[in-house]
């Protein structure tokens, strides 16, 4: 595992402004940002904990806690909010037994997050797993397509 | 006629309606005399997937609502009309609405396939950057740039020709340029339309931006979310690079620009230039006081110049054709085109680019085709969180920075979200509050804790549980926001409040005063009941009901336990018969 970071590391040594790029890379290998692994990071950057909490904190991309292996943004601007995207999210997630303050399912199949939009404004209401789109969505058709994800 | 080429329009919005399948099924019967290509789009989103069929003679139709089992038909000749939509040959529903825009920025998009650098060049491609490198002064070019009015894209529409002079004269050898492709309005995808659809325009834009002002390093600052439009950036920047277009020496003029693509990592505020800098210098992205500007002390504290993807896009259209034929379009003060992102309650939503000056009313009506079920407008947002919600009775304002002003809104980016009578205004200014509040930085304590005071008085009202001093304390809050914070974004983020408590109020007073949500929105005020006669014992409402608490048996009538009922409307909107029945209390 120390191998790979090692290999992200060496990528951006000694470039300027290499701390989102590097959180970015990290997640990508891990899935998450582990503790251990942003103090590693840190030591062998010389880039504090404190700054790289601060920009991973900062931003909504980076997790600090696992992820389930598909992760649904279900979009809450303004396109998808007046065409019903609220009944939709909770639809998806009473779908996937979620209790309210739990993003991701006991299986770790599924995280689901809201995001501001996903520029697909035009087919609202517009949910993402992974890198695909779905757009036109209706409550009755999610369950369909939950079904494809392992 | 025969068929010659056939184009299949594979943006987002194709992809994400099946354009991949069509594409597939068009692939396997197709013959050796007809050529297939892809291309990205043309802004009909509400019809794809969409095709675009061209036959000997040159002459074109657009056909949408594709599946792939229209393939063979398609090549055929026989899809039946209600497919078509565009045609230079016969009458078709969406003539008019082409022939109302006027595609300058989207010159290119939905025609040439964005991952193929030839289809570019081949219409006039690059030739701008040559233009410029081998025969015009940097200051020709800026005088070219300010002759044309174009105003910046991005939200602040300040001049591109005066922003370029301001970098060009700073002093300094070490310059940037960045190109914000941040697009975090919600409701607005113009940028990423041209990101997927035609990259080069902008790395073009960028490069002759480089050459004026003096810079050999640029960065693209792209959103996360659109993972298409980052993969066609970086295979536009590599095959420019490979063709030298960009990199060392462009046009053996001595003339070298690097474009690094840099992804966001998912934080509004980041649109905001400072706060943009800041993070690609690899900071949190919290916005800072201006003076200094970028123009002056940007990027790692050098000159920078910075401007939005639609800005950028448009750049080389106007050194071919000519500053005075950009400005031929629009307004006195509002030159050109502009793109817009048509979204909401609107029938054809997409994408248009039209004349400034054009009015609301011939948008939403002879461009969108009206009202979603001819329901009646109620509103269309402009500016996203900055912007505001223009009335029915506004409809014939002109779109022009100005006229727009004068609304209370903003011409913003270029999102408009069009509102029916099924939209609370209550509910969408609390909306927009929770979403400048999710995105505030922190850094001002009014834009921090103001626009949640603000929220609480709005989610207040919606319960049923504001009295009317609430107005005035979100009038007088809005106040203390706009004159006490640092950035555009605290600085516009009450207005989604005032323009809705200006055209809107008696939907404020009829929540304050009768506890009703006039558009049965508000969950707190209405309630959901299952008809008798009308149920038909489905179960659909069973399976889509979030807290479980509907019963009954196939073919027989459902209830609703009112004791567990959230009123998220699931049932309500998955009810085929009309069965469940929305009241007001
Ligand atoms: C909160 C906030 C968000 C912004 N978001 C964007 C954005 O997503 N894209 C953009 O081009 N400009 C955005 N802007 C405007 C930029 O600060 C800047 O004015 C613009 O990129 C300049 O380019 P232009 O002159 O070509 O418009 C935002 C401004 C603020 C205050
Ligand atoms: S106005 Fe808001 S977003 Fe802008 S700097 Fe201040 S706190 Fe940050
Ligand atoms: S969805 Fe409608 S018709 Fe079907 S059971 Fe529910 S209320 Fe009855
Ligand atoms: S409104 Fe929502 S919670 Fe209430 S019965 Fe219908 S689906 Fe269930
Ligand atoms: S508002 Fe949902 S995709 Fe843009
Ligand atoms: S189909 Fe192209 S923007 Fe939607």
């Amino acid at each position: 595992m120390k191998l790979n970071i090692d290999k992200i590391i060496t990528k951006y040594k000694g470039k300027n402004g290499a701390a989102i790029p590097l959180l970015q890379e990290l997640q990508e290998l891990e899935g998450y940002l582990a503790p251990e692994s942003i103090r590693y990071l840190s030591e062998h950057t010389g880039i504090p904990v404190a700054e790289l909490y601060g920009v991973a904190t900062f931003y909504s991309m980076f997790y600090l806690e696992p992820q389930g292996r598909h992760i649904i943004r279900v979009c809450k601007g303004t396109a998808c909010h007046v065409s019903e995207a609220d009944t939709l999210g909770v639809a998806i997630r009473s779908h996937l037994g979620l209790s309210e303050g739990e993003n991701t399912t006991s299986d770790g199949r599924f995280t689901v997050l809201e995001v501001a939009c996903l520029g697909c404004c035009s087919l609202a209401p517009v949910i993402m797993i992974g890198d695909t789109t779905y757009g036109k969505l209706v409550v009755d058709k999610i369950g369909k397509i939950l079904d494809q994800y392992e | 006629m025969a068929i010659k080429t056939i184009k299949v329009g594979m943006a987002s919005c194709g992809l994400a309606s099946g354009a991949e399948d069509v594409y597939h099924a068009i692939q396997k019967s197709l013959p050796d005399s007809i050529e297939l290509k892809k291309t990205a789009c043309l802004g009909f989103c509400f019809a794809e997937p969409m095709v675009e069929v061209i036959d000997e003679a040159g002459k074109s139709e657009f056909f949408g609502y594709l599946t792939p089992r229209d393939a063979d038909k398609l090549l055929n000749n026989t899809l039946p009309d209600r497919k078509l939509l565009i045609s230079q040959k016969r009458d078709a529903p969406a003539n008019k609405q082409l022939a109302r825009q006027v595609r300058i920025t989207t010159r290119h998009s939905g025609s040439i396939d964005p991952e193929n650098i030839q289809d570019y060049l081949d219409d006039d491609g690059y030739m701008a950057l040559k233009k410029v490198c081998t025969g015009m002064s940097p200051q020709e070019v800026i005088d070219e740039m300010k002759a044309s009015g174009l105003r910046g894209r991005g939200g602040a529409s300040f001049s591109t020709g005066l922003k370029w002079q301001f970098a060009k004269d700073a002093a300094g050898d070490k310059k940037y340029i960045i190109c914000n492709a941040d697009e975090g309005d919600p409701g607005a995808f113009m940028d990423r339309n041209i990101l997927e659809s035609d990259p080069h325009s902008v790395l073009e834009g960028m490069a002759i931006c480089a050459y004026t002002v003096g810079a050999k390093n640029a960065y693209i600052y792209c959103r996360a979310e659109y993972p298409l439009a980052v993969k066609r950036l970086k295979k536009a920047i590599a095959d420019a690079e490979e063709m030298g277009f960009l990199g060392d020496n462009i046009f053996n003029r001595g003339f070298s620009l690097h474009i690094v693509l840099k992804e966001g990592a998912g934080a509004f505020v980041c649109g905001e230039e400072t706060a943009l800098i800041a993070s690609i210098e690899g900071k949190r992205g919290m916005p800072c006081l201006r003076p200094p500007f970028p123009a002056q002390s940007g990027l790692w504290e050098k000159p920078t110049n910075i401007n939005n993807v639609e800005t950028f896009a448009t750049v080389a259209w106007i050194i071919n054709h000519g500053a005075a034929a950009y400005a031929a379009y629009g307004t006195e003060k509002s030159k050109g085109t502009k793109v817009f992102a048509l979204a909401g309650k609107i029938k054809n939503t997409g994408l248009i680019e039209v004349p400034m000056g054009i009015t609301l009313r011939e948008i939403i009506y002879d461009i969108g085709g009206g009202i979603k079920e001819d329901r009646p407008f109620k509103a269309v947002q402009l500016g996203g969180p900055s912007g505001g919600c223009i009335p029915a009775d506004l409809l014939d304002t002109q779109v022009d920075y100005d006229s727009i002003v004068k609304t209370g809104a903003i011409m913003g980016s270029g999102g408009m979200v069009v509102m029916d009578d099924t939209t609370c205004m209550v509910n969408i200014a609390a909306f927009f509050l929770n979403f400048t509040q999710n995105e505030s930085c922190g850094k001002c304590t009014f834009c921090r804790i103001g626009t949640k005071r603000m929220l609480e008085i709005l989610q207040r009202i919606q319960n049923g549980e504001g009295v009317l001093e609430d107005i005035e304390k979100l009038e007088h809050l809005s106040e203390q926001i706009i004159s006490s914070s640092l950035c555009g974004l605290g600085k516009t983020a009450p207005n989604p409040v005032l323009t809705t408590l200006r055209y809107f109020k008696d939907e404020y007073i009829a929540h304050i005063k009768d506890k009703r949500c006039p558009a049965g929105v508000c969950s707190a005020l209405v309630h959901f009941e299952i008809d008798e006669e009308k149920c038909t014992g489905c179960t659909l409402c069973i399976r889509a009901c979030p807290t479980h608490c509907i019963s009954g048996e196939v073919k027989k009538l459902h209830l609703i336990d009112q004791d567990s009922c959230i009123s998220c409307g699931a049932c309500y909107s998955v009810c085929k018969f009309d069965a469940v029945i929305r009241t007001q209390y």
